[in-house]
């Protein structure tokens, strides 16, 4: 055991993970945080916190992931490279597993011309891949980034990372996932998947580098609200692909129903996911929608999740 | 080149409406070339200024002239009492040139008339792009000779990010995805495999990081 975190049981024991996800406040309200979290409370083994996700003040991670074991739950405290020097960084990770936090996901993070601080400087020190190295680091090695000064205690963190395979350039899509391989990554979590062609093409190339037995890849799912924001998804978020077919179905769902249908179309992701050899679980991202977490993994008959 | 762009002209009003006197001076190198603040465009921001100013009833002297370049004591020496014979100095030179002009007659004050975008390159008429940051250690031998640093957004390193769509960045559709140039010109010129190696994180000492820097050659100096 690398970090000994339920959601490093979860997957070195063979099950099929689930994870989802939690947007911090705008604010100190600790209430929404409990509010959010005991939605997810038993549908997952693991729940992301964000990190200003588009750039937008949040609680920090670090403290909302805190609040999560507290709760009892576990958190995979996510991390951008935007705000965080590796001083900071470092640091945060001492203080993060001295609090309990046993999961992280390295990420470089959206641009600050996304939220409400465009005016900010960012800072970009190191990249994502050169986080998971150095988070590695400080976890194997014990020792500081570029340095032979030792950690003072053990750091325990399951070292996660994302991947977009409908990014460009496609190709050069899972070189980056095996240098995120080479660089130490134990975990994946995926962008939201809806172009399934394009998904089970990346996952072939993947599986001929044999990369799906050196990392745990976990598929991104997103249920749809609506055929509006469907047709938003598809025209406006950089990195996603919505096919035609998807959107139609969102689109003609009856009044009332598109709901319903956007829930159905996740399940059913969900269950050809499963069946992809290298795909090790999946995590629901139901942005501002946790409420729906329950329902899906319940008809995609994941629960009850397992005990570790 | 610097590349620069002229302040708004309400800004440059500003500074100088309180002289009498004032030394309009271009500089003939970068901000020439990009046509910030050479010598045809200290012409039309004096003439911009002269009606303004009388307009408003003020009775400002401008004076107008060029240097070869302000970042250079020996082109500005030769001006020197020029400079200290006007009461103030409106430079259309880069930020380089208005501290260096200031240093070479610091009994004057010299006023920036341009703001210092950054070091790079005429694309077509009009438009200027950047290509290079000064990070004080290249790595355009690593990188297909596109440079991440100036040319991603996020400085990434081992890009692209998971933002890079149909060449482009993330944040504008007018951006360049720096990292899909660098992959499209590995892959012309057969050295994908570069893209596999992780470059370490950067050591920023040799940039704005390390703090104000100066190159010193010992065998030149005297």
């Amino acid at each position: 055991m690398k970090a000994g975190s339920r959601l490093e049981k979860i997957l070195e024991q063979g099950n099929f993970a689930v994870t989802g996800e939690l947007g911090p406040p705008k604010g100190n309200d600790l209430e929404v945080v409990k509010r959010k979290a005991e939605l997810l409370r038993g549908k997952v083994d693991a729940i992301n916190v964000t990190d200003n996700q588009t750039s937008i003040v949040r609680m920090s991670s670090i403290a909302t992931s805190t609040i999560l074991v507290q709760l009892g739950l576990e958190p995979v405290m996510q991390m951008v490279a935007r705000d965080r020097n590796r001083i900071a960084m470092q640091s945060d990770i001492f203080g993060a597993t001295a609090l309990g936090i046993k999961n992280m996901l390295c990420l470089s993070g959206d641009h600050q011309t996304f939220g409400n601080q465009k005016g900010a400087a960012n800072v970009f020190d190191i990249d994502s891949i050169q986080m998971i190295s150095m988070v590695k680091g400080l976890r194997d090695d014990g020792v500081i980034l570029g340095g032979d000064d030792k950690v003072e205690g053990d750091i325990k963190i399951f070292i996660g990372a994302a991947a977009n395979p409908f990014a460009e350039p496609f190709e050069f899509r899972v070189v980056r996932l095996a240098k995120k391989v080479k660089a130490g990554v134990d975990f994946i979590q995926t962008q939201c998947i809806y172009d399934m062609k394009r998904f089970k093409k990346w996952m072939e190339m993947v599986r001929d580098r044999g990369l799906h037995e050196k990392c745990h890849i976990l598929a991104g799912v997103t249920p749809l609200k609506s055929g509006g924001m469907a047709r938003y998804m598809a025209k406006n978020v950089a990195g996603i692909i919505i096919p035609d077919e998807i959107i139609d179905r969102m689109v003609k769902a009856p009044s009332g129903k598109a709901a319903d249908e956007g829930i159905k179309i996740c399940v059913e992701q969900i269950q050809e996911l499963k069946e992809i050899e290298g795909v090790h679980g999946v995590h629901i991202m139901a942005i501002e929608w946790e409420q729906m977490v329950a329902r899906i993994v319940e008809e995609a008959g994941l629960l009850p999740r397992p005990e570790v | 080149m610097i590349v620069a762009e002229r302040k708004p002209i309400e800004e440059i009003v500003n500074m100088i409406r309180d002289f009498n006197k004032v030394l309009i001076l271009g500089c003939g190198t970068c901000v020439a070339v990009c046509m910030a603040g050479g010598e045809k465009e200290v012409q039309v921001l004096a003439a911009q200024l002269r009606m303004i100013f009388s307009k408003e009833g003020k009775d400002i002297e401008l004076i107008e002239d060029t240097i070869q370049r302000q970042c250079d004591k020996e082109y500005i020496e030769p001006i020197a009492d020029k400079i200290r014979s006007v009461d103030a100095v409106l430079s259309m030179a880069c930020g380089v040139g208005v501290q260096f002009t200031a240093e070479v007659v610091p009994e004057k004050i010299v006023f920036p008339a341009l703001n210092t975008k950054f070091y790079g390159a005429t694309i077509e008429e009009g438009v200027w792009s950047e290509r290079c940051a000064g990070c004080g250690n290249c790595i355009l031998d690593k990188t297909g000779g596109i440079c991440p640093i100036a040319r991603c957004s996020k400085r990434l390193l081992n890009g692209p990010c998971g933002g890079s769509n149909n060449g482009k960045c993330e944040i504008s559709p007018e951006i360049d995805c720096a990292w899909q140039l660098i992959y499209d010109r590995l892959k012309a010129l057969g050295q994908l495999e570069k893209l596999e190696e992780i470059i370490p994180a950067k050591n920023w000492q040799t940039s704005l990081s390390g703090g104000p820097r100066k190159v010193v050659r010992e065998d030149l100096r005297k």
